[in-house]
């Protein structure tokens, strides 16, 4: 069980050999990458650049991690997630989780990606291809994705 | 009672201070309380939380509602809703 908040790019294959070296207990490992995409809402980007609250986003990690081990049998789980200038097709954010079986990996993995966007205190400025910058707004969609978990047991 | 008040990204910006050290008068009890005393120490303030619904706040890095107390709080800090992932 980790979570890192870093400036430099991640390499999923070798976060995935990391975390399961050595390990036969494990049936099931599930990875979600996020990606910096050339438009957002119509608008088209040349960067982004991720701001956080250090000390408050490692905790809040933590205990959205801490929460989806309470839910489901996990194995292992990885939490890491980029700050400072991205550009489009930059890696943002990797979740991996590792249990007996699919059901529980990919669950927790989709829970953490939600409770992820809700809860730890990173914000997206973006700057344009016009040379304007905006922050970007939060999405009722990514609301509504973490209300359904909610008085939901896990699987 | 002497707190550490951040702020983040547009807040941030429109305070002009990343954070600071407040001495907060007896009254202020609440994390709304700390938003309209905040609020009557200048118009930089009263711009960035004119919209105070839209504003996010944490007392010692935990998320809590304008309602709560702000008794024992070390460190508070207004944000906008967050936007990471």
């Amino acid at each position: 069980m980790a979570v890192r908040v870093q400036g430099e790019d991640f390499d999923i294959g070798a976060e995935v050999r990391r975390l399961t070296a050595g390990r036969t207990d494990i049936g099931a490992v599930v990875t979600f990458t996020g990606v910096v995409r050339a438009e957002n809402a119509g608008e088209a980007l040349t960067s982004m650049t991720l701001e956080h609250y250090p000390g408050m986003t490692e905790h809040e990690l933590e205990r959205v991690e801490e929460e989806a081990r309470e839910r489901w049998p996990l194995q292992a789980s990885l939490i890491v997630h980029r700050v400072g200038t991205l550009k489009p097709g930059d890696n943002i954010v990797l979740v991996v989780t590792a249990s007996a079986h699919r059901q529980a990996a990919f669950a927790a993995a989709e829970f953490l990606m939600d409770y992820l966007k809700t809860r730890a205190p990173f914000w997206k400025r973006e700057q344009g291809g016009d040379g304007k910058e905006r922050w970007v707004d939060a999405r009722e969609a990514d609301e509504a994705a973490v209300e359904r978990w909610q008085g939901r047991a896990g699987e | 009672m002497a707190v550490r008040i951040l702020y983040f990204a547009w807040v941030r910006e429109q305070t002009g201070k990343a954070e600071e050290i407040v001495d907060l008068p007896a009254g202020v009890k609440t994390v709304a309380d700390v938003v309209a005393w905040l609020k009557g120490r200048g118009p930089e303030y009263g711009q960035a939380f004119a919209r105070a619904e839209v504003i996010r706040a944490a007392i010692d890095h935990k998320h809590v509602q304008p309602t709560a107390s702000i008794a024992g709080a070390r460190e508070i800090a207004f944000f906008p809703p967050v936007t990471g992932g």
